[in-house]
């Protein structure tokens, strides 16, 4: 390490932390909802983000299209898959009341078949898509923003924010926090449970096929890589607190900034070390999270 | 049948496969099912926390390579012979259970299982980091000339080793269900809370479960660097063995130590199969296909349908 | 009576002049693991197309001693786990004739001990330094990384940098926590020591890292002369994009990285590849050193296409079919298939192949290094075909294929 105190290195390390922790919120908010809320533990969450990747080059590559605002325009699509998932697992799980294990086991199972169909679809080869900011760096004094990552940490920001005024004030994103918190009671008036967390679960997937264009901007992507991404999603959505999307936002800055210090300080080697030692340090100290419920 | 009695039994017929096994002529046969006996311990070890206490352990593959890795260190510190490898892996993985245990089981069984997630990953780290287990470039250990007891080549002595490893892990499967702590950890599997109202020492059960579930899995994972000759991290913490540890007794049946057993003979044999016929991304296919069969038919495992066909017969 | 029995010896013997030649027309098999999922299956794949194509050559000159040439093989998934099991089956149920590797050291170290109990002749397919330690003498390695494979993996970035004239002092070294990386770089911290250069900077980083500036930022901080990095194809493609991010300042960059042969990067980074100093196995301007190769290519590339992997075929397929070509020529000169014969040939011989001249050294590698180490220049824009042609790429070293001096320092060279 430099002998005078290394403002510009802080400063941008600073800044890579949090906007890595702007992609990671992405990728983790639809796991807030599906696990944190809905007690769903879908593993295969990766798998939709790896799909999402997908859907963003075919369009990319074939019509030159943005990638990212491509899979906005077909997030309907992610939603409609999302509902669909979600009536299996009802149907097979949560109405005989045997959730946890063996949903976990199902989406083990999903998360093996989508990768494989990709690998049948696309081959195995490096995909990545192509934007118009992909190259561009803005310089501002001794810190640097690449567009590359600058892009989706604005939209990620813009979507986890959406997500969360959706759920405080609207009447659906209501229901939803309420089943959260508790469904038996929610029945009990006559709600729908169903419905709203049919609708909550398909919004998770939309965010996730979302995640995934910004995945493909940001890296070369293959169908194998969605194993790497089990660990940090449920990471960020522990940390942050369960079912708490600022929650979710803040795990996810502190896991970025944790990565992009051990990386810049001390040695990248160990980053993934000190942010599941973190994970593990709240688990034993404050399980609830940092904005636990 | 007694534990004694039943004891007897699994090492009687462990000696009588080894011994059948000199039969067979093609070394195929033992390299597939040193890999279905290692997934056999992996299965009956994680039902221990699993099946009987109902606490999800994510992370079998870092117990795993404690086991693996303990091996590597000794073999480059001392080469000592390969029971006392089994012995301090085995030791080593149930220190850390303990550990890991006491650190986290307070808790809701969903962050035990994120810990362990979590616990993987550091310790995967740790390992990639340390030199003098070759850390990410690998370690190579050598498969020894002299083999003990006449045998003709060194992978029928792994067998052995793992035939017999299956059987003590079974036995004691078996003597926690059918003990005072079995009923223990199923009274928690229940309920917990009212189990702790009701007196039963949770926490020390839970401990004591997670303390041999992660003691046995280290124990599969000592004889790994010998049967690979090449350990690396990446191999030692793979995907498969979290995944396999779960679904397989997912799949026989959780409630008792016959199920797991099962379910690593029948996934175990199935993936050993299409992985030298299939043999292509469908494999993946297969498994994933499997899992989602057998979760959605047969809630309880082979097992509960066995005991479901049997109460409709009455 | 004697009639029936007449017959029935008649039709014996028959069968047995009618099986005598079925029996020899029994094909010639050749088993391998390779890898077709998982992490490593894109080179896997090409590796599998361009020993198809090999096999259709062969069969379509009428097979090799009479035997048309099968192949029996695996996904090994690229997980360790499954190759002792995958070789155990091709050797004793399968009873293929010869064996081959997979592709990378992980998967080809756990074959090894099967081989040396059946004392089977055996080549291996790009494994970094895989005989060091079992010194086994029927090994052989196709890749040209020459008898000390991590020396010569690194002597092309090395020997490039301490021609630079002022001479470097510092260089940081960096990589992927993997052990094709690991194994680079310790090739590298060796020539390190024999040049005299000072260390600045030696860490590593995770596989599946997002975001490398915190790591390239920490090694501008360091101001190293040379960055040398090993790596694979995503990391790779982070590091390079990275560089130009952070414009990063160094004299020279690269080295060890796994992904720009590929067609998929070099695509998708098109100029932020211009002034990177890396290695490649073959590159268009030294077609004609190669006369071959493009005929293979066509073929090879044709396919490629269609099952998805690595449209140019620049790095791994001349080697596997190279592997192949060396075994045949083996197997025909020795007439026969006793392995101690083919790896005393094979010890012995200057093969010719479509990669040139190999010849094996002692320890089963190449006897003289040959990776090409090379810098790309003037590419514009992100199309593929400016590849396929000479003239985007400088190489360095070997001397005989050289064809012009390494421009320095990196960042201008980027322009």
């Amino acid at each position: 390490m430099p002998a005078d105190f290394p403002t510009a290195l802080v400063l941008n390390a600073v800044v890579a932390g949090l906007l890595l922790g702007g992609f990671y919120a992405a990728v983790s908010v639809g796991v807030s909802i599906s696990f944190g809320m809905l007690d769903v533990v879908n593993i295969a969450h990766p798998a939709f983000v790896i799909l999402g990747s997908y859907i963003a080059y075919l369009v990319n590559d074939r019509t030159g299209f943005d990638p990212i605002a491509a899979s906005i325009v077909l997030s309907p699509l992610f939603f409609a898959l999302g509902m669909l998932i979600y009536r299996i697992y009802y149907l097979c799980f949560e109405k005989r009341g045997q959730e946890s294990l063996r949903g976990l086991a199902f989406f083990f199972g999903i998360l093996f078949i989508t990768e494989v169909a990709l690998v049948l679809v696309f081959g195995v080869d490096y995909r990545m898509a192509r934007s118009a900011y992909s190259d561009t760096t803005w310089r501002l004094g001794p810190v640097d923003f690449p567009m590359r990552l600058v892009v989706p940490f604005l939209v990620s920001i813009a979507m986890v924010i959406g997500v969360q005024l959706f759920l405080t004030h609207t009447f659906f994103g209501r229901a939803v926090l309420a089943v959260a918190q508790d469904a038996l009671a929610l029945r009990l008036m006559g709600v729908n449970t169903f419905r709203v967390k049919e609708f909550a679960f398909a919004l998770s997937i939309a965010t996730a096929g979302v995640a995934g264009a910004f995945l493909i901007v940001i890296q070369p992507v293959q169908p194998s890589i969605g194993r790497e991404y089990i660990g940090l999603v449920f990471a960020v959505c522990v940390l942050g607190g369960m079912g708490s999307i600022w929650g979710t936002l803040a795990g996810a800055f502190v896991l970025g900034l944790a990565e992009s210090f051990t990386s810049t300080f001390f040695g990248p080697s160990w980053a993934p070390a000190v942010s599941f030692g973190l994970l593990l340090a709240t688990l034993a100290f404050k399980p609830a999270g940092l904005f636990g419920r | 049948m007694s534990n004694r009695a039943f004891a007897a039994v699994a090492f009687a017929s462990a000696l009588a496969l080894i011994a059948a096994s000199q039969l067979v002529t093609n070394d195929y046969y033992f390299s597939a099912a040193y890999t279905v006996l290692q997934f056999v311990i992996l299965a009956t070890a994680w039902n221990i926390l699993g099946g009987y206490a109902g606490y999800v352990n994510f992370g079998s593959a870092a117990f795993f390579a404690v086991g693996a890795y303990s091996s590597v260190f000794l073999y480059k510190a001392a080469h000592p012979p390969l029971i006392v490898m089994i012995v301090t892996g085995t030791l080593a993985a149930g220190l850390l259970g303990l550990a890991v245990g006491y650190l986290t089981l307070r808790m809701r069984g969903v962050f035990f299982a994120i810990a362990t997630l979590a616990l993987s990953v550091v310790l995967y780290t740790f390992v990639v980091n340390w030199d003098y287990v070759g850390g990410a470039r690998g370690a190579y250990i050598l498969q020894p000339r002299d083999l003990p007891f006449g045998l003709k080549r060194y992978i029928q002595v792994l067998y052995a080793a793992m035939v017999l490893m299956a059987a003590f892990a079974l036995v004691v499967a078996r003597t926690i269900e059918t003990s005072a702590i079995g009923r223990g950890l199923a009274a928690i599997r229940d309920d917990e809370l009212a189990a702790e109202c009701a007196g039963v020492p949770t926490l020390r059960l839970k401990i004591l479960a997670a303390t041999v579930s992660g003691a046995l899995m280290g124990m599969a994972g000592t004889t790994f660097p010998y049967y690979l000759s090449y350990v690396e991290p990446s191999a030692a913490f793979n995907l498969s063995y979290a995944v396999n540890s779960i679904a397989m007794p997912l799949i026989g049946g959780m409630m008792s130590w016959l199920g797991p057993l099962l379910g690593a003979l029948l996934l175990g044999t199935v993936q050993q199969v299409v992985q030298v016929t299939v043999s292509s991304e469908w494999n993946l296919m297969i498994v994933g296909v499997l899992l989602v069969v057998f979760v959605t038919l047969a809630p309880n495992g082979i097992m509960g349908w066995v005991e479901a066909w049997k109460r409709r017969r009455k | 009576m004697k009639c029936l029995a007449a017959w029935f010896s008649g039709a014996l013997i028959a069968l047995c002049l009618v099986a005598a030649p079925a029996l020899a027309q029994q094909p010639l098999k050749i088993g391998f693991g390779m890898s077709l999922t998982g992490p490593l299956a894109g080179n896997g794949k090409a590796a599998l197309i361009s020993m198809q194509i090999w096999q259709e050559d062969v069969n379509a000159k009428g097979g090799i001693l009479g035997r048309k040439v099968e192949l029996v093989y695996y996904d090994d998934q690229t997980n360790p786990s499954t190759v002792p099991s995958i070789y155990s089956k091709l050797l004793d149920v399968d009873k293929v004739d010869l064996v081959v590797s997979g592709y990378g050291t992980n998967v080809i170290a756990p074959a090894m001990p099967i081989m040396m109990q059946r004392n089977m002749t055996f080549m291996g397919l790009f494994g970094l330094n895989v005989n060091s330690k079992f010194g086994y003498d029927r090994y052989f390695q196709i890749m040209p990384s020459g008898p000390e494979p991590a020396i010569g993996w690194t002597q092309g970035f090395f020997d490039t940098a301490m021609g630079l004239s002022p001479k470097p002092q510092t260089i940081a070294l960096v990589g992927a926590d993997a052990e094709y990386p690991a194994l680079a770089l310790q090739g590298a911290r060796e020539q390190v020591k024999r040049s005299g250069l000072k260390v600045v900077y030696d860490k590593t980083y995770p596989p599946n890292t997002v975001d490398f500036s915190p790591i390239l930022r920490a090694i501008q901080a360091t101001n190293p002369d040379l960055v040398y990095v090993a790596s694979y194809p995503p990391d790779s493609a982070g590091m390079i994009r990275t560089a130009s991010e952070v414009g990063l300042k160094t004299r020279m960059f690269g080295g060890g990285m796994v992904g720009p042969q590929f067609a998929a990067l070099k695509a998708q980074l098109g100029p932020l590849l211009n002034g990177l100093v890396n290695y490649e196995s073959f590159v268009p301007e030294v077609a004609d050193r190669f006369p071959s190769i493009e005929q293979f290519l066509a073929k090879y590339q044709a396919r490629a296409a269609k099952e998805g992997v690595d449209v140019l075929g620049f790095y791994l397929p001349p080697f596997a079919y190279a592997m192949m070509e060396v075994l045949e020529q083996s197997i025909k000169a020795v007439g026969s298939l006793d392995q101690a014969k083919l790896a005393d040939y094979m010890h012995k011989t200057e093969f010719t192949t479509y990669v040139g001249k190999v010849r094996f050294g002692a320890n089963g590698e190449w006897a003289q290094p040959r990776m090409l180490a090379v810098q790309y220049h003037g590419i514009a824009g992100n199309d593929l075909d400016q590849w396929r042609k000479p003239g985007r790429v400088t190489v360095l070293t070997p001397a005989p294929y050289k064809t012009g001096s390494v421009m320095t320092p990196y960042q201008d060279s980027r322009k």
